[in-house]
């Protein structure tokens, strides 16, 4: 997998060069799925940090794909691919685990739990880069600097759109990742419920993003307070990740 | 005798400085009932639009015609500032008929090819006229800067993809909310700006659109017009809550609409943003309000910064129009000319006629008897010697008041010949 971090959305870059990266990350984006396809064959294969990270980058990328082709807007990918390298780097960094794939029912609940978690965590991902394009787009406009990035970012009411349908699929899929993990402890470990700083962690995370829904529905807590939130909210993700690995 | 024009525009001065000088129709028509009494003007017409305050006068003598009406136009301000002085622009004769004809043509407007100047030019021209303050030039000339914009408007695609500043609001409205078909618009003020705004809202698909106006009736006829909702003015500030966007062009001399009132607003409307088109000068929304959190609050001025981009597509089809309109000042400068030629050459001819006969006779009389052929061939001598002496002045006349410089020829030759003072 080999996200083009190279070329810098940002600026107004020559088409060629835009090109050049799109398809660079496309290869790269192919030969990821394949891989992962392969070990699809044997039983889902996310039993490890190094795996879970991987698989983030995989999605993240794969969301990126899907907002440029149908929304046609080509500045997400400023944001998204250094994530999904970084998150590639930090993979390399970690010590290498090598866990055959189980496929026992505690392989598949561990397979489900991370699958969840991750996609969970792809959404809010996702809710905090397009908060940071929200934010930068309503600078344009408060300020009236219109520099490229204006006419590239979308509009404000389609990135607060983004921004809840993604807390809307994140809240869910947390909430199951949550529970399957919790049935995996059980099965594995004897318990639901360790009171590990793991868990405490990702329970206070899940619980966040819980409030910033509620808040949004209730409170409107939309536009500008959404995106803020939202950015927190990751940053808390990636701090949690940082801590546990 | 010259055209004159004297003004500041958006250029020139920011919305603070033209808000001091911009006139209702009522100011105008006394300003121009007080021009009319002036000796040295004997024309004039006045445009006064959000983005330009300009008088356009005839005058007998350019340089103090140029003078009083700077003083004139300075005291139209309560409070004047040498900021002022350096703001204002003065062009005479075909200067001032080029800019005319750019500002019709909407090539000197904040942006290129809007079309609402051309309206706004028609509204000065007919209220000038209703003040019989306009006479043979003024007439002849904004007549003429009105073909001249519809020729430039039907031979060059700069109105075309019209933008105008209620054109540049829905795009922003656009880069705020995404589509538009869900929201809705309040129109605070009924004028013709706010309904060109609304028609510009409605063809873009807001869902419904609220009208206060001062004038109940008006907000009624504009509502049941364009299929919307009246409010009563005092309800307007109550009603915003429900409005996505906010356009207010009312000719009020004070904020309307402040941050306390918004803040309110907001919090009605949990957060969701909210979009302040303020379009009138003097300013109707307090500047502040920008700073609030949801709010975005768009001034005149900063509509320019966000069409700065379409007026680069514009500037080749300008180009174009630059063209027709330098052609149709060179063919009114001849007509405007000849029109002080013409006479001015007769008047030349006739006084030569007059000293020749006068002369002749009296030298005749005196030297006693000729033959009629005698008398014949000193008559031809003479008018030979008037022709020979007339003719470089003459063609001078005909050919150089066409240049740049047939002002200062007419005005010479006046002096030089002590035309016109002779009675």
């Amino acid at each position: 997998m080999t996200p083009a971090v190279g070329t810098d959305y940002n600026l107004p870059a020559l088409p060629i060069s835009q090109r050049i990266a799109f398809m660079i990350t496309g290869i790269g984006f192919l030969c990821h799925t394949t891989a992962l396809g392969i070990q699809l064959q044997s039983g889902i294969p996310f039993n490890s940090m190094q795996e879970a990270i991987s698989f983030f980058s995989w999605a993240i990328v794969f969301i990126f794909f899907w907002v440029e082709l149908k929304y046609r807007i080509y500045v997400m990918g400023s944001l998204v691919l250094p994530m999904a390298f970084l998150s590639l780097i930090s993979v390399a960094t970690l010590p290498l685990e090598n866990h055959p794939v189980d496929k026992t029912l505690k392989g598949t609940l561990l397979g489900i739990h991370t699958t969840l978690s991750v996609l969970g965590i792809v959404a809010f991902a996702i809710a905090a880069v397009v908060g940071i394009m929200y934010l930068v787009q309503e600078k344009s406009l408060k300020s009236k600097q219109f520099g490229p990035l204006y006419y590239k970012l979308p509009a404000l009411g389609l990135l607060d759109q983004w921004n809840k349908t993604a807390l809307f699929w994140g809240i869910p899929l947390l909430t199951l990742g949550i529970i399957s993990g919790a049935f995996w402890s059980q099965y594995a470990l004897g318990f639901f419920w360790s009171n590990s700083p793991k868990q405490l962690l990702a329970i206070s995370a899940w619980f966040f993003y819980l409030i910033v829904l509620q808040g949004r529905i209730t409170s409107g807590w939309r536009a500008r307070r959404a995106a803020l939130l939202s950015i927190i909210g990751f940053m808390g993700i990636i701090f949690i990740f940082t801590t546990l690995a | 005798m010259n055209i004159i024009l004297i003004g500041l525009n958006h250029r020139t001065a920011p919305v603070e400085m033209r808000e001091q000088f911009a006139l209702s129709e009522e100011k105008i028509g006394e300003a121009l009932c007080a021009l009319k009494k002036n000796p040295l003007i004997q024309e004039a017409l006045i445009l006064s639009t959000c983005n330009r305050v300009e008088i356009y006068a005839v005058v007998t003598h350019t340089e103090e015609g140029c003078d009083r009406l700077k003083d004139f136009f300075l005291n139209l301000s309560d409070k004047t500032s040498p900021a002022m002085a350096s703001a204002l622009y003065i062009y005479s004769s075909r200067d001032c008929l080029r800019h005319l004809f750019r500002v019709a043509s909407s090539l000197n407007s904040m942006i290129i090819g809007e079309p609402q100047i051309l309206g706004q030019l028609k509204d000065a021209f007919d209220l000038a006229l209703s003040h019989k303050s306009t006479g043979v030039l003024l007439n002849k000339v904004f007549k003429k800067a009105i073909s001249v914009a519809k020729r430039v408007r039907t031979e060059t695609k700069i109105a075309e993809n019209a933008v105008s500043i209620s054109y540049a609001a829905v795009e922003l409205a656009k880069k705020i909310f995404g589509k538009l078909h869900h929201k809705s618009v309040m129109l605070v003020g009924a004028g013709e700006m706010a309904e060109l705004a609304a028609r510009h809202f409605i063809s873009n698909g807001v869902q419904s659109f609220f009208i206060a106006n001062r004038s109940y009736e008006k907000a009624l006829a504009l509502a049941s017009e364009y299929n919307g909702i009246p409010v009563k003015f005092e309800d307007f500030v109550v009603e915003m809550s429900q409005s996505d966007i906010v356009l207010c062009s009312t000719g009020a001399a004070h904020y309307l609409i402040g941050p306390q009132e918004v803040a309110k607003v907001i919090a009605a409307r949990q957060n969701r943003p909210i979009f302040f088109i303020d379009i009138s000068v003097p300013r109707n929304i307090d500047p502040a309000i920008n700073k609030l959190d949801n709010v975005f609050l768009y001034d005149i001025d900063d509509l320019k910064l966000s069409v700065e981009e379409n007026l680069r597509a514009r500037e080749a089809e300008a180009l174009k129009a630059e063209e027709i309109v330098a052609e149709e000042v060179t063919q009114i400068i001849r007509w405007f000319k000849s029109l002080d030629a013409v006479p001015m050459i007769v008047a030349l001819k006739e006084m030569a006629e007059e000293v020749r006969a006068k002369e002749m006779q009296r030298t005749l009389d005196q030297m006693g008897s000729f033959t009629p052929e005698q008398r014949e061939a000193i008559s031809g001598l003479t008018v030979s010697i008037v022709n020979k002496l007339l003719h470089g002045p003459l063609t001078a006349l005909k050919e150089e008041t066409h240049g740049n410089n047939g002002n200062a020829l007419l005005e010479a030759t006046q002096k030089l010949f002590l035309l016109g003072k002779k009675e």
